[in-house]
């Protein structure tokens, strides 16, 4: 057929009227409604499903297995909750970076330069009101946190750097400034009536505050994700920072952004460790940023941007905590709980692969 | 009766990047409620003469109208203003973003009163729209709430066609809407150009090198050459062998390889 004859052919009126664009590929729109099945059960952007039943299969199978009054006492379940609530607050702040398909290593240094900040600036004051105590230290921690996480955002945006190799190398450089103030020695002498009445204390004798605090913030972090202008617009810039460029919006400033919430979890997280603890502790933070990366990826947040949810972080913080203390529980060796989580995460991970993969093939 | 203004008029536009000159001097103009094609071979200067409409670059010397007013754009932003909405061949979609997402990507409905404020968006109405537009191009998706990454390319290019008609209020620029499509998703790709030039009263400037895609859908053509325009008439009085003898500057040339490379 010569181009001409093509040109030449008036296109039949009924053609013309009745486009339908869906109808004219017909398996294709059943794989469509059945993968629109399949994203209504499972949450619009993660395949956070499989996860959840997974988690609800590990949490009965150590309360069946458990001696009776060991894994489902109030101790328990306080302690498996106090563990994931520092991994859930981090994760949450994860979960917004990698879907604008960044990454942050960052988060332990930053977490301890926070701590250090705000325990050198109340440290002695035991006299203070504890009011006082309790917004300054707050305050210092994570405005400590989130200049850090500033610094983040514009070195990776300015410069084009990897976020990967941008954080790892800030992580470094944080941390080794932190040793350099504390002369790498911990720092001690916070008040202990932050301890007394936040740190190890309970909202009417029930609810540890740490436990609160992320479940507040997290709730809110959910919201804004979910349901916000803002959070519609991480979607759309780690799917594709072209569109969004091309929108209109401002593409840096949000990833900016970003990275300066990561920065101000992290310096909320500092601020607990610190009440906890009464101590701006120096090392111990070296898994911190990956335990927070796992928690979203176990909750089936993509590593390649504009997929995930806070809801399936939640899930992903969860995890570990209830391996860990059902191990013990249980009787095995702790360690067990390292195998299981690294099984469980690359069995997440391999899972949103295989979606991708089924999407793309389509 | 006065003739009313085209919705773009393009006077006498040069390009030099150093040495080389992209564009020569082109004239073209776009008539309101016309589907215009601008075609020509490789390095014509299609894509130069597009991204200087757009507002992407700016020309070096020459003037752009927008419905009877002069214009100089400096950013892509400024095109939009002046209502030219352009899609580009990539379609720059969110793939993991409904159809109703990525139609209002940067100027979103916000739910009314106070979450409105607090910055929540309003998904259905966003999804409603969405479904309307689409339907107006007579282009249908499975559910206006499945991602986007799920629709086939024919359904891709709907939705960033009715992005554009839903912002473009003038005049619709698309590059090579075609060149990624199967013959049926062809078909229905042109029906969705009809569609907005008879439906939504918009002017449409195709930029292709598809001989049978301009035959088939553009009212009238402008052909570029070596960054000049060197032929501008009604498709209906052309035949393709004059569109070809424009474009290689030849006079009459059996042309097998030209038109049907992408004929199917």
């Amino acid at each position: 057929m010569s181009a001409h004859d093509t040109a030449g052919t008036p296109v039949p009126a009924e053609t013309a009227a009745a486009v339908d664009v869906a109808s004219a590929d017909d398996g294709d729109l059943r794989g469509s409604r059945l993968r629109a099945l399949v994203a209504v059960a499972t949450g619009r952007r993660a395949s956070s499903l499989g996860i959840l039943v997974l988690f609800l299969v590990i949490f009965v199978t150590f309360a069946v297995t458990a001696p009776a009054g060991t894994f489902l006492a109030r101790s328990n379940i306080e302690a498996m909750a106090l563990s994931a609530s520092q991994v859930l607050l981090l994760g949450a702040g994860m979960t917004y970076v990698l879907i604008v398909a960044g990454i942050d290593l960052s988060v332990g240094a930053m977490l301890v330069f926070a701590a250090v900040t705000a325990a050198k600036i109340v440290a002695g004051y035991d006299d203070a009101g504890l009011l006082a105590v309790v917004l300054v230290a707050a305050a210092a921690a994570v405005a400590a946190g989130m200049l850090w996480g500033v610094v983040n955002g514009l070195l990776i945006v300015r410069t084009g750097i990897p976020a990967f190799i941008g954080t790892l190398g800030t992580s470094t450089v944080i941390l080794g400034l932190a040793q350099v103030w504390t002369g790498g020695i911990n720092v001690s002498g916070v008040p202990i009536r932050l301890q007394e009445v936040f740190g190890i204390g309970k909202l009417g004798g029930q609810v540890p505050y740490p436990v609160i605090v992320t479940v507040v913030i997290v709730a809110v972090l959910w919201v804004v994700l979910a349901k916000t202008r803002y959070g519609m617009r991480l979607y759309a810039i780690g799917a594709n920072p072209e569109a969004a460029r091309r929108s209109g919006i401002n593409v840096g400033g949000y990833i900016v952004s970003v990275y300066a919430l990561m920065g101000a979890l992290a310096g909320v997280a500092a601020f607990v460790d610190v009440s906890r603890f009464t101590t701006a502790t120096v090392s111990g933070y070296t898994s911190t940023a990956l335990n927070a990366i796992t928690a979203a990826a176990i909750g089936g947040t993509s590593f390649w941007g504009g997929r995930g949810s806070i809801g399936g972080t939640v899930i992903g913080s969860l995890v570990p905590a209830t391996l860990t203390s059902g191990f013990v529980v249980v009787g095995f060796q702790p360690f067990w709980q390292n195998v299981a989580v690294g099984s469980v995460l690359v069995l997440a991970v391999s899972l949103d692969q295989a979606r991708r993969r089924r999407l793309a093939g389509s | 009766m006065l003739n009313p203004p085209p919705v773009l008029k393009v006077t006498d536009v040069t390009k030099n990047y150093r040495h080389v000159q992209a564009l020569r001097g082109v004239n073209l103009e776009v008539r309101p409620h016309e589907v215009h094609a601008l075609l020509g071979d490789n390095g014509a200067g299609k894509s130069t003469l597009m991204k200087i409409i757009a507002g992407a670059i700016t020309p070096t010397s020459g003037t752009i109208e927008i419905v009877g007013k002069p214009v100089s754009f400096t950013r892509p932003a400024d095109a939009q203003q002046a209502g030219i909405a352009t899609v580009y061949q990539d379609l720059a979609l969110a793939p993991s973003l409904t159809p109703g997402e990525n139609l209002f990507l940067g100027r979103e409905i916000m739910r009314p009163g106070v979450w409105g404020g607090l910055g929540f968006v309003d998904r259905k109405a966003m999804s409603r729209e969405a479904s309307a537009a689409l339907a107006t191009l007579g282009a249908r998706t499975p559910s206006a709430n499945v991602e986007v990454e799920s629709l086939s390319g024919g359904q891709r290019q709907a939705v960033a066609v009715a992005r554009a008609s839903l912002w473009g209020t003038s005049l619709i620029m698309l590059d090579e809407p075609t060149a990624a499509l199967g013959v049926a998703q062809t078909e229905q790709v042109l029906n969705l150009l009809r569609r907005l030039r008879d439906e939504r009263g918009l002017a449409v400037l195709l930029v292709s090198h598809n001989m049978p895609d301009v035959f088939a859908v553009a009212d009238r053509v402008t052909v570029l050459r070596l960054g000049e325009d060197v032929l501008t008439a009604d498709v209906a009085d052309l035949t393709t062998d004059d569109v070809i003898g424009a474009m290689t500057g030849s006079g009459v040339v059996a042309a097998p390889a030209l038109g049907q490379g992408s004929t199917r």
